[in-house]
């Protein structure tokens, strides 16, 4: 009984101890004047390295920019990049190094949610806001008031899916093929089955996969047997292709469904001809006309000679949106910063305007395309239906002209520029 | 009942592939009573290997026979080179000590070949070209078997009886199975017990590497962690037919392919969800290491190779 109190003792005195060590961290990031340091955490070599690569290349890209222009408020912004290796556990690890031992003002990252839910409670305990550009699961931003999202959540793609599927595809009966050990998976599916089945439609066949499976024609062949008029997929691309590939094997003609876990550049190279005619949700289209997108577009195929997709423009915004906040904010300082970020309002991203709701995340209309010949092809683009607390955001050329002052009701239902994009294609 | 045969064809082409990389495992252990972890490593970067050369060779762009063989062939030959160099400078050295010496050793080449492959090729995964232009044929109803899975029974039978043939009917196959018998005694009869064990370990990783090939042709993705998985999957196939036995690791291979798609096929039906298909795998390891541990093929009067 003695012992286990001195042990009770010493391991209060302990935490305690690396508590204030934390708070003692926290006053190393604030305000000096000296440059700005970010982290930025993502995979850079698992099966999900495109999404860590896209990241990066989209958030150095606006720090050399932010830099060029003189830094925020004068001062450089400086970058740490952590790789996590696709794993939720590594995430957290390199979160924590990042505020630790990096001692970093803000933190941008990751894509995958499984990562970010992992790392997101370490920032959030740390008090260092944490901006990921492109996780989609609801429950990111819950961890607490020091994470945001710009981009929209699974609850609205999810739905977007099945909204797209009912009306365009006039899809009756759908499959879901998922990875159900991914907290990505798991929330598309949730809702996309939610949307699908209210709208009249009926779920034929739920089957799931892991994320080192890499033979699928069991579930796949499970799938045929139903005869689903589509199937959606909300899996990473590293699995897309084979699946797409296998069906086409196995005789299924049903278009697969997916979402912006299908971006990367890779996609098409894994999957070839076996993508065309499905479809993918995603978060912008190169082809949009818009000023701020055609600009961004040429800068990144400038700078490195490739397509940005979805991911990399994310990240861009994401270190653009951190970039206004701080210099609103006049400091690094972390719950002015924090404040700032949150209060984000009608910013002009590659993706769309940018304004954070009560919940921090972005509300942003999303696209859908084809996919045909190795190419995206634009179809349609679905606004949010103004439900989730802030205004509906404007159409990205609306936005890149006017940033703030987006009129909801009336450019959201068709706007001009989404109109001349389905022609162009 | 066409769903039925389409997953058992499913199944029993992954389970060949299994038999294919269990045959490494269970010659090596055979003979020198190791289990070489790293095998799954060499199946891995014997489908890299293939990937290279149809690349450089130009036949990723064009489907052909002989192009398919010579990426096949060159693999193999790729593998068994890096199989010989893996036993030359990791394995003999610490061959003398205590067997958990080598096992650790077989640990670290593992994860050494893992990571440094991460390093290397990176880690995302990479698209495999088809080298062989993939057609259906249909059975019957919905039931239907590609060209590919043909190849891959096809490939596989011709290198299994191959391998019978060299174990049984050739000098070097007799000398195989003398050093499995006792490696002391065979040393004695003059055999050159040495360069039999890395004849052994060449013949092991050409056949991970075929397997790599062809599963890269049925998943045409390849990554540098896609050999843990699998290689454990056949390394239970090896134990459940009986490690050290050549047919055995055949029927092991093939039984676990058709249970882990039979899992994923029906396993909804008694509650199993089709994540599960891993965990079958290694639920029958733990049944067989209880109820017979000598695997199903595995008797005290089997030779060993």
């Amino acid at each position: 009984m003695k012992r286990t109190l001195i042990t009770l003792g010493l391991a209060t005195l302990l935490a305690a101890s690396f508590a204030c060590e934390r708070r003692g961290g926290d006053n190393g990031t604030a305000d000096n004047g000296g440059p700005i340091k970010v982290g930025i955490y993502g995979d850079l070599s698992g099966q999900t390295s495109s999404f860590g690569q896209s990241t990066k290349n989209g958030a150095l890209m606006a720090i050399d920019e932010i830099n060029a222009a003189g830094g925020i408020n004068g001062r450089k912004v400086e970058y740490v990049m952590e790789d996590d290796q696709g794993q939720p556990q590594q995430a957290s690890t390199v979160v924590t190094k990042l505020i630790n031992q990096d001692k970093v003002a803000a933190i941008i990252g990751e894509v995958a949610s499984s990562n970010s839910l992992a790392a997101a409670p370490k920032a959030q305990e740390a008090k260092v806001p944490m901006i990921t550009p492109s996780s989609t699961n609801p429950k990111v931003t819950q961890v607490g008031d020091y994470i945001f999202r710009v981009c929209f959540t699974d609850d609205f793609q999810g739905a977007v899916a099945a909204k797209f599927a009912t009306n365009t595809l006039h899809a009756k009966k759908a499959a879901v093929l998922g990875d159900f050990n991914s907290d990505y998976s798991k929330g598309m599916t949730q809702y996309f089955v939610q949307e699908f089945t209210g709208a009249g439609g009926q779920i034929v066949a739920q089957q799931s996969y892991t994320q080192t499976d890499a033979d699928f024609k069991g579930q796949l062949t499970n799938i045929r047997a139903t005869s689903p008029d589509v199937i959606f997929v909300p899996g990473y691309y590293g699995q897309v292709g084979v699946i797409a590939k296998q069906a086409k094997e196995l005789g299924i003609t049903a278009p697969l469904l997916g979402g912006d876990g299908w971006d990367s550049p890779k996609l098409f190279e894994l999957g070839g001809a076996a993508l065309d005619g499905n479809y993918m949700v995603n978060h912008y289209s190169v082809d949009d006309p818009s000023p701020a997108v055609q600009k961004f577009v040429a800068a990144y195929k400038a700078k490195y000679g490739i397509v940005p997709d979805a991911i990399a423009a994310l990240g861009y915004d994401a270190m653009n949106v951190l970039a206004d906040a701080v210099k609103r904010a006049g400091t690094t300082d972390s719950a002015k910063l924090r404040d700032a970020i949150a209060a984000t309002k009608g910013f002009g991203g590659v993706t769309g305007s940018i304004s954070l709701n009560a919940s921090r995340d972005a509300v942003k209309p999303a696209v859908v395309f084809e996919l045909k010949d190795k190419k995206l092809v634009y179809k349609e683009t679905i606004q949010p239906s103004g439900g989730a607390g802030a205004a509906p955001a404007a159409s990205p050329a609306a936005a890149a002209s006017t940033a703030g002052a987006s009129s909801p009701g009336t450019n959201a239902n068709a706007p001009a520029n989404t109109n001349t994009n389905a022609a162009a294609k | 009942m066409d769903t039925f045969v389409q997953q058992l064809i499913n199944g029993l082409t992954v389970g060949s592939i299994y038999a294919l990389i269990a045959l490494g495992y269970t010659m090596v252990y055979g003979i020198l009573r190791l289990i070489n972890f790293a095998h799954g490593d060499i199946y891995m970067l014997g489908a890299y290997a293939g990937y290279f050369i149809a690349r450089w060779l130009g036949f990723a762009g064009e489907p052909s026979v002989a192009g398919l063989a010579v990426v096949l062939v060159g693999s193999m030959l790729a593998a068994a080179l890096l199989g010989m160099a893996i036993e030359r400078f990791a394995y003999r050295p610490v061959r003398k000590y205590a067997r958990m010496t080598t096992l650790i050793t077989a640990i670290g080449m593992s994860l050494l070949l893992e990571n440094l492959s991460v390093v290397i090729f990176e880690g995302t995964p990479r698209a495999f070209p088809e080298l062989l232009h993939n057609s259906t044929y249909r059975l019957f109803g919905n039931a239907a078997i590609s060209k590919t899975q043909l190849l891959i029974f096809g490939v596989s039978i011709i290198l299994m009886l191959l391998l019978q043939w060299i174990v049984y009917r050739t000098k070097v196959g007799t000398a195989m199975r003398a050093v499995s018998f006792n490696l002391n005694s065979a040393k004695l009869m003059g055999i050159n017990t040495d360069a039999i064990i890395v004849f052994t370990f060449a013949l092991g990783s050409a056949l991970a590497a075929a397997g790599g090939v062809l599963t890269a042709q049925y998943n045409p993705t390849i990554y540098p962690l896609m050999g843990i998985i699998t290689g454990l999957k056949a390394f239970v196939a090896a134990v459940l037919g009986g490690i050290g036995n050549i047919p055995g690791a055949v029927l092991g291979g093939l039984l676990i392919g058709a249970a882990e798609t039979f899992v994923v096929g029906y396993g909804q039906l008694v509650g199993i969800p089709s994540t599960y298909r891993d965990a079958v795998a290694f639920a029958i390891l733990i049944l067989v290491l209880l109820f017979r541990p000598a695997g199903l093929l595995g008797t005290t009067v089997q030779e060993k190779v």
